[in-house]
């Protein structure tokens, strides 16, 4: 905007101002009707939904989803939808860092008078774009399965203790919602962790242990599992190892 | 100019007190005069000393443009839903012990013993659902609306920082009933954080407090998320409230202004 466009808004708001009526009562009192019906929202919430509480939190089990507020679904999503690992960083902190830097900085950069939205073809878009990315991000965390359940058959050749190991330690991984992350076969979510379906062959035990226990963010580490309940630990380790 | 009238009670004409006649007293004004005038008496009192009366007109008596509809209530309705948050984090915090031993009794206590508890937890829980997405909608309206436009630049500005505060709070207070869900999702989540560039992992290490999850990351968590936030976004909504009386709420952008009649050139 230049000086006259500036002094052209000036000069147009000042009239639709002092055509309009005082903000007592009249705004007000839609500012009013409108804070009652949030109130009233907040409260049928309140009483229908309640407030559940899980388990108290226990540092040395992992037998919790980590699931965010639903409002930061999209966020978590942009992780799984930006694979390579080394593309991770600018998913996580990348991609919101830039949003938020262009967020900030939109009145310095759309400097046109025009102010209607039918008029701001490329601004309309582009906000209507970042809505709908947003809105299939959430559904996409939303309708996300249960990462907590393994299927998949023991490998052929395993019987008595090993295969007493093998079950342990799946239920271990299902219980750490691994595949919140992570691929197993046909369980899980493809990323943002790599694909364990044949990690066995990949790593060697030691180095398997050596992941659980000091992860590449953000995944948590298993060092206080591998502390506190070794022989879980160890189950965990046997049956990712064997995963081929 | 139009002048505000009030309506007048409903009162039978026997009934309403009538003014003395002329003459008939003798102009001292008694006690029981004064105790009539009690409350205009204290509110001259008080605006000898701090002249309020004129910064609250300027407030309440601004003209909002012609056109002003029910979207332009979004902004106040999440103001509102933050005092709600406001009010009932109070209560809560009555009965909250932020150390990682007692917090999950302490909210185990509020939602199942305490007077009501649940009923708060819930209202703070839920409350936070809806202030996002009034602050998203405010939003919204703003960017589609071009009301983000000169002169209106700076407050659109501290609408951002509004918008990242709000998500600071969901982001501290989801640890805070100290449950699997919200502990594993906030590992995750500093975890994450820790990624970013350049302040990513001193952000994540001032959260934490330390290199890993201690005894003082809820006790951090929760100073962050009822004293140090709450203040800025308290501070901000006023800095954002005094913008907007200042320059006016933005007429809908479909609004044209037309010159008063008088004013047009062939009469001139």
């Amino acid at each position: 905007m230049n000086q006259r466009e500036k002094e052209q808004y000036l000069r147009e708001y000042a009239i639709l101002k002092s055509q309009g009526k005082p903000f007592f009562p009249y705004a007000v009192a839609k500012d009013s009707a409108m804070a009652a019906i949030v109130l009233v929202v907040i409260i049928v919430l309140s009483i229908v939904l309640g407030a559940e509480m899980g388990p108290k939190a226990d540092p040395t089990t992992t037998t919790y989803v980590p699931r965010p507020e639903w409002y930061f679904f999209f966020l978590f999503e942009l992780l799984r939808v930006i694979k390579p690992p080394q593309f991770v960083p600018l998913a996580t902190i990348g991609v919101p860092t830039i949003c938020m830097i262009l967020l900030f900085l939109l009145p310095f950069y759309d400097r046109s008078p025009e102010r209607r939205p039918e008029r701001r073809p490329i601004a309309t878009a582009a906000g209507i774009f970042t809505i709908a990315a947003m809105a299939f991000l959430t559904y996409l965390g939303a309708s996300a399965g249960s990462p907590n359940e393994i299927d998949m058959k023991p490998p052929a050749g395993l019987k008595g203790a090993a295969l007493g190991e093998w079950n342990r330690g799946k239920l271990v991984a299902a219980q750490s919602g691994c595949l919140a992350c992570h691929k197993i076969g046909e369980n899980g979510n493809d990323g943002p962790g790599p694909h364990l379906t044949n990690i066995g062959s990949v790593l060697p035990e030691s180095a398997i242990a050596q992941t659980l226990r000091n992860p590449t963010a953000p995944m948590p580490s298993f060092q206080t599992l591998a502390e506190t309940q070794p022989q879980k630990f160890q189950a965990l380790v046997s049956f990712l190892g064997q995963l081929r | 100019m139009a002048r505000l009238k009030l309506p007048v009670p409903p009162v039978p004409p026997a009934l309403k007190p009538r003014p003395a006649r002329p003459g008939t007293g003798n102009g001292r004004v008694g006690p029981l005069d004064q105790a009539a005038e009690a409350g205009i008496t204290v509110v001259d009192w008080i605006d000898e000393r701090t002249s309020l009366s004129g910064g609250l007109r300027w407030m309440l008596f601004r003209k909002v443009p012609k056109g002003t509809n029910w979207f332009y209530t979004l902004g106040s309705a999440a103001m509102f839903a933050f005092l709600s948050q406001a009010v009932t984090g109070v209560f809560l915090a009555m009965y909250y012990d932020p150390s990682p031993t007692h917090a999950y009794e302490s909210i185990r206590y509020v939602t199942n013993e305490a007077f009501l508890g649940e009923f708060v937890r819930g209202m703070h829980k839920w409350g936070s659902t809806v202030m996002v997405i009034l602050v998203f909608l405010h939003m919204g309206r703003t960017f589609f609306w071009g009301a983000y436009k000169y002169p209106r630049e700076l407050n659109w500005v501290i609408g951002v920082v509004l918008l990242i505060m709000t998500m600071t709070m969901s982001f501290t207070g989801y640890l805070l009933p100290f449950d699997q869900r919200s502990y594993w999702a906030t590992i995750v989540g500093v975890n994450i954080n820790g990624t970013g560039p350049l302040i990513g992992p001193y952000l994540s290490d001032f959260l934490r407090a330390g290199p890993e999850f201690g005894a003082t990351t809820l006790s951090r968590f929760y100073a962050i998320h009822m004293m140090l936030v709450p203040g800025l976004i308290a501070a901000l909504i006023g800095a954002h409230l005094y913008l907007v009386a200042k320059l006016g709420t933005t007429a809908p952008p479909w609004i044209k202004a037309k010159p008063d009649e008088r004013l047009t050139e062939s009469e001139v």
